[in-house]
């Protein structure tokens, strides 16, 4: 699991800091820091935390090592 | 294979993407994302997979974010063919055909450049080769300086007050670092915002202790016999026992790849129209070829067309969608680029967001909230318009300002938001003369 969040449209209010607080991390008022690879323990959480946000600024996707295991298996 | 539908679009062509970073990676996706079945090669010239670079001068360097956690997510089955540690080095136009660094070539059949930008250099004559002079660019430069960092050094000099040096300043403050911040301008942020946004900056980076010194540059790194970097020597004749110096000023495009292309390329960037297609050197669009991200210079309709290059994360991704949207269309349903640039830029505890072309600016006001406090919206006019808005923990209403910066509204703008200073008054936004034209 990879992490995205377009920080151009986060907005600061922190709901994802909530859904998981190891992850996602508000420093002062609005400053956003993610953990973009969190361990797969977390999906649950991360994807509570995509849901709550309300501009919708975190993407869940795979990561480049998980997308090419899939491709040379289908070699 | 994988055995997605044999309908898929366009299964016989072969899309190549030279640059591995966010706008290559997010031009595959939309590729994909639009039923692209044909093939992708994404040929980049570090040895990483995609990763992301904002972090790289800030909570990389803080240790909060470990160096292998940075990769970028890939949000669609890409399928591409990765070609990494190998840079393009030549093209064929009327060929179709890349030449690579491994001496291998690679005919396409539509190709999207996306090689970014480098930082510049500093010259080895005036010490740029010392141990503990340091860039950051890549991810081999953050993890070094990282390094360097936790080491608790003695003094950081940072050449270049853009965000990249402002954010590197905050990080030494905050691993309790003294740090001396060296910038050409009167203010920090002066290219970016200009120098009545950036006084406030000054006074903010001034409170947490940085020694800011303005209209100053650096003259030379020197170092002891054994190469180890020891001291600067300043413009205005002073000298600086240092530790560690980080050059900060600003980015070169990766065009030199380009020359003898006949593509309209340049220190300055790829020329492209407002469909992200690239242009020849007479002018003329060359089919098939695309152009997306920091090294891309498109037609900004927001100042009559004038061409520029936006080196921002929202650029890329926004380019490279409409790069790939355009790729896998007829040219009656290519979409025009009308990309309201974006940024943010965390220092000090103080998330600094903009949208629009601040740079364009004549004048600026703020309009709400308070500038004592490092919570307000500032607007940014230019000929009686709304061009940019920038706020300091207030991010929250930059969606409205872009709402008038694309409607064209008037400055001073007519808001009547709760938050409003009692006497807003406009002033001369202070950019450099030659920025405007740049």
């Amino acid at each position: 699991m990879r992490i995205s969040v377009d920080l151009n449209r986060c907005q600061g209010y922190g709901q994802c800091c909530f859904a998981d607080p190891s992850v996602f991390k508000l420093r002062g008022e609005e400053v956003l820091e993610f953990d973009p690879a969190p361990g797969d323990e977390h999906r649950l959480k991360v994807i509570r935390a995509a849901k709550a946000c309300p501009v919708q600024a975190i993407y869940i996707g795979e990561s480049y090592e998980e997308q090419e295991e899939r491709s040379h298996r289908h070699e | 294979m994988s055995n997605h539908s044999s309908q898929g679009l366009r299964k016989d062509e072969h899309i190549v993407i030279v640059g591995a970073s966010l706008a290559g990676l997010r031009a595959a996706e939309a590729l994909r994302r639009r039923d692209f079945a044909g093939q992708i090669t994404i040929v980049g010239d570090e040895k990483y997979a995609p990763y992301d670079r904002p972090p790289l001068s800030k909570h990389v360097l803080t240790g909060h974010l470990p160096i292998e956690h940075t990769p970028l997510a890939m949000l669609e089955d890409v399928r591409a063919t990765w070609i990494l540690g190998v840079a393009a080095t030549a093209l064929d136009v009327e060929q179709r055909q890349l030449s690579l660094s491994n001496g291998e070539r690679l005919h396409f059949d539509q190709l999207l450049i996306a090689t970014g930008t480098r930082a510049r250099p500093w010259p080895e004559e005036r010490g740029g080769k010392l141990d503990g002079v340091f860039l950051i660019r890549d991810r081999d430069d953050s993890q070094q300086l990282r390094e360097r960092l936790a080491r608790k050094p003695g003094r950081v000099l940072i050449a270049g007050g853009g965000f990249i040096g402002c954010e590197v300043a905050s990080v030494c403050r905050e691993l309790d670092l003294e740090v001396t911040l060296v910038e050409r301008g009167p203010t920090p942020l002066y290219g970016a915002l200009g120098s009545s946004m950036g006084s406030i900056v000054a006074r903010l980076q001034q409170q947490h202790g940085v020694d800011l010194r303005t209209r100053t540059t650096v003259e030379s790194f020197e170092g002891d016999a054994a190469g180890r970097l020891c001291r600067a020597r300043l413009s205005d004749g002073s000298v600086v026992e240092i530790d560690v110096a980080i050059v900060a000023l600003g980015a070169l495009h990766n065009t030199e790849w380009l020359q003898g292309s006949g593509l309209a390329a340049d220190e300055r960037g790829l020329v492209c129209d407002t469909y992200s297609r690239v242009l020849d050197a007479q002018g003329q669009v060359v089919e098939g070829i695309f152009t997306a991200g920091d090294v891309a210079r498109w037609p900004q309709h927001l100042c009559d067309g004038d061409l520029i290059a936006v080196e921002h994360w929202g650029n890329a991704v926004d380019q490279a969608e409409n790069a790939a949207g355009n790729m896998l269309s007829a040219e009656t349903d290519y979409r025009a680029y009308k990309h309201i640039p974006a940024f943010w830029s965390s220092q000090f505890g103080i998330n600094i967001k903009a949208v629009g072309l601040p740079n364009r600016g004549d004048e600026v006001m703020v309009t709400q909230g308070s500038v004592e406090r490092y919570r307000f919206v500032a607007a940014y006019g230019r000929q009686g318009r709304i061009i940019a808005a920038v706020s300091f923990d207030q991010g929250r209403w930059l969606e409205a300002y872009n709402t008038l910066i694309e409607e064209g509204a008037t400055y001073p703008p007519q808001l009547a938001a709760a938050d409003q200073p009692e006497n807003m008054q406009s002033q001369p936004a202070g950019f450099p003369a030659m920025a405007r034209h740049a």
